[in-house]
């Protein structure tokens, strides 16, 4: 047997043992007091299972919710063929994921990239045990897809820094124990004064005010900092060296907000609800126009899927992730807006639902998704910024003059 | 690009160098100009053969190298980057795979040696109409009727037909066979032949297992040509200067160009899936190769359209290169299957 094979019955035995039996095939089923099927973690977390409790601290205890990162710092110190069989094993006993985590997906590639020791061996394990939640302090009123123009300030008070400004579109900042937070520490100069920094949310001075999107959900909130003392300890890399740490964190969060697909797998499958709402004729969805639209957003997704299996495969030979990511950005936010729609449509007018009695709960979904799908091209930068990044990185194109 | 091989890659730097250096698009268009009535040179294609690519998927006993489908898809990509005008496809890919699964050993014997050294020609008969239709095939093990839209079918010296009684075989010069070129507009070497009781043996590869290999080695090349329509575009982009700026600084314009390299993107993977799958057996093949084929379409058709525009007038005239493009383009899409037929193949497969 191969070393992977032989790995690959070593996890398939442990999730045997350690997969609580209330979570196996668990799939989409509500977990937390959140309503949706992740388990973010962190101090404040409310558990409605405590079997989902239990599956965090196991797979925290193997590391193996970073499954990649080194064992010194908490992580499974597997290699990336490791983790695909894990990920392989995972899926195939249908096992909720342990842990959804802006810590995982963002913030911990570049502690390990730009972070000094004392501040990985401090963030790091927390991260990966799921007990701090962390929020992202990136967009602000002013700042959206000019990103670079942000105003937060951070002053230099000698001991400590001092914060004031606010923030917007942070994602479940009212929900999360840390923040990871573009600062502006010189204001003469625009990419080369900021810097990046990490902080308590419950320091004195934070506010978070949860705003409500055309969905009827408050994912998002607005953050505001009025004089929140910071040590100094908590900056990230370089004063005024932060640009390059956030751009690195985007190209980590495009790449995983879309290799997972926005929206993810749960809910009503697309030609199972144009079956179940529109029926077949001959085999085939009795709509044909409907159905060749349908058919063509699945061949879509799957070379979409088959596109982030590649970039996988290749970044191994490379280091991090390419540029090329921003098209997977660009490429899943389309998806999940055509998914999201073609799934109403299928629906007819049982997809236009809002509340209530006379619509089943998958029915609601399909809209509230359609709502929220909108926002897909727009956070995490914008299909249009997403666009300028392949022109300009990618296919070398200049600036207009 | 896939991860590949010591061997894939040095296949591919040599199929680059040989293409770059004895068959740019000038040599293509002067085939074209010269009225060649084969639509390819057979010298070019016995040195092609003696690169090895012909016998790429022919067993070592009979003359090859038998390194797989998608190593044969590296070279295709290659050669349709700049056009190249050969039987490597309908020879090395389709005959050979028709032969290698379903041909007896005296079949093999003599056919495979000829195909890998490059003396032999073949031609895959599929569609009797306009469109694309194989599971509505008229044709019987009778060989009596008309195919047509077959690529180097002019030329071949055995031809490998579909009926609805499964693959024959057919020599070039059976009696019963006629045969008549095409002008298409894509100057290639596609004939109609006219069978009428005709000579033929039996094959016993499925159609079905052909056909997917050759729509997936298509889709290959088509991947080359439209990587390559998108890179003398981007480069035009970088070059062309308009109200004093080049107009690749133009939004409107980066913003189409990075939709065609997301596309180009999607479809690279599409279509080495599809022939990894194929050298795997894999059980998904079909709807890969439907996907691949569909993907392949839709892209070469969208590249090959920008190419045009993005020149402007310039890609308007005959004597620039993006005509030459757009006609393959259409030729390529539509032959064994384009996009529509594809989807709703790949739907019915999926249950739809």
């Amino acid at each position: 047997m191969s070393d992977l094979e032989s790995f690959r019955s070593e996890v398939k035995s442990w999730i045997e043992d350690n997969l609580p039996a209330s979570l196996k095939g668990a799939g989409a089923r509500a977990l937390t007091d959140e309503g949706d099927a992740s388990i973010w973690g962190g101090k404040r977390v409310k558990w409605t299972n405590p079997d989902a409790k239990l599956w965090l601290e196991r797979m925290g205890a193997k590391g193996w919710t970073a499954p990649t990162w080194p064992t010194q710092y908490g992580g499974g110190g597997l290699t990336a063929a490791e983790a695909r069989v894990l990920e392989q094993e995972l899926g195939r006993a249908k096992a909720p994921p342990a842990l959804a985590s802006f810590g995982i997906w963002m913030l911990g590639p570049v502690l390990l990239e730009y972070a000094n020791e004392e501040q990985k061996m401090e963030h790091l394990p927390k991260i990966v045990r799921g007990e701090i939640r962390w929020c992202q302090g990136y967009s602000e009123p002013g700042a959206g897809s000019d990103l670079a123009g942000l105003r937060t300030q951070c002053v230099d008070e000698g001991d400590h820094y001092l914060i004031n400004g606010s923030k917007i579109w942070t994602s479940y900042a009212n929900h999360a124990d840390w923040i990871f937070c573009l600062v502006r520490t010189d204001n003469t100069k625009k990419h080369e004064g900021i810097s990046f920094i990490l902080f308590d949310m419950t320091s004195p001075g934070v506010e978070t005010r949860p705003i409500k999107l055309i969905s009827g959900n408050s994912p998002f909130c607005e953050t505001f900092f009025t004089d929140v003392k910071v040590p100094k300890a908590n900056l990230v890399g370089k004063l005024n060296g932060g640009w390059d740490i956030a751009k690195r964190l985007l190209q980590y969060e495009r790449q995983n907000i879309s290799s997972g697909g926005f929206g993810g797998g749960g809910g009503y499958d697309l030609q199972d609800a144009a079956k179940d709402y529109v029926g077949l004729e001959n085999g085939k969805i009795a709509d044909a126009d409907l159905r060749a639209r349908i058919a063509a957003h699945k061949m879509d997704a799957q070379a979409f899927a088959l596109t982030v299996r590649r970039l996988q495969e290749e970044a191994k030979t490379q280091k991090g992730p390419s540029p090329a990511t921003s098209i997977i950005k660009y490429a899943a936010a389309k998806l999940n807006q055509d998914r999201t729609e073609l799934l109403v449509e299928a629906m007819g007018s049982q997809g236009l639902g809002w509340d209530g009695e006379g619509y089943s709960p998958a029915e609601i979904m399909a809209m509230r998704g359609l709502l929220r799908a909108k926002g897909n091209s727009i956070e995490g930068g914008t299909s249009e910024v997403n666009l300028n990044v392949v022109s300009k990185r990618v296919l070398g194109l200049l600036d207009h003059q | 690009m896939a991860v590949f091989t010591e061997e894939q890659t040095m296949l591919r730097d040599a199929a680059k160098a040989w293409v770059a250096e004895k068959s740019p698009v000038t040599t293509f268009r002067k085939l074209r100009d010269g009225g060649n009535a084969d639509g390819f040179d057979r010298a070019v294609w016995r040195e092609m053969a003696q690169m090895g690519w012909a016998g790429i998927l022919v067993p070592e006993e009979f003359g090859g190298t038998e390194l797989g489908c998608l190593t044969l898809g590296i070279v295709l990509e290659e050669t349709g980057r700049t056009l190249t005008a050969s039987p490597l496809l309908s020879t090395a890919l389709i005959a050979a795979s028709a032969l290698v699964l379903g041909g007896t050993d005296a079949q093999k014997q003599q056919w495979l040696p000829g195909i890998a050294d490059g003396s032999a020609v073949a031609a895959f008969a599929v569609d009797e109409g306009a469109h694309h239709h194989p599971e509505k095939l008229a044709m019987t093990k009778a060989l009596t009727g008309t195919k047509t839209f077959v690529a180097e079918g002019g030329a071949a010296d055995l031809v490998i037909v579909a009926t609805k009684d499964g693959l024959f075989l057919v020599r070039g010069d059976a009696k019963g066979l006629a045969r008549r070129r095409l002008s298409s507009v894509d100057s290639r070497g596609l004939a109609r032949l006219t069978f009428d009781r005709a000579e033929g043996e039996s094959l016993s590869a499925s159609l079905d297992q052909v056909l997917d290999r050759a729509r997936a080695g298509l889709a290959a090349e088509m991947l080359g040509t439209a990587a390559q329509a998108f890179e003398i575009t981007l480069d035009y982009l970088k070059t062309r200067t308009q109200f004093g700026q080049l107009i690749g600084t133009f939004q409107s314009l980066q913003h189409r160009a990075a939709k065609m390299y997301t596309e180009l993107e999607l479809t690279r993977s599409c279509v080495e899936a599809a022939l990894i799958a194929i050298d795997k057996g894999a059980n998904d093949v079909p709807q890969l190769v439907a996907l691949a084929k569909a993907k392949a379409s839709e892209t070469l058709h969208l590249v090959s359209n920008e190419m045009i525009q993005m020149h402007g007038g310039i890609g308007m005239t005959d004597a620039h290169d993006a005509g030459l493009y757009l006609k393959r383009a259409r030729v390529a899409e539509a032959m064994y299957g384009g996009a529509s037929y594809h989807r709703d193949r790949y739907a019915s497969l999926m249950g739809y």
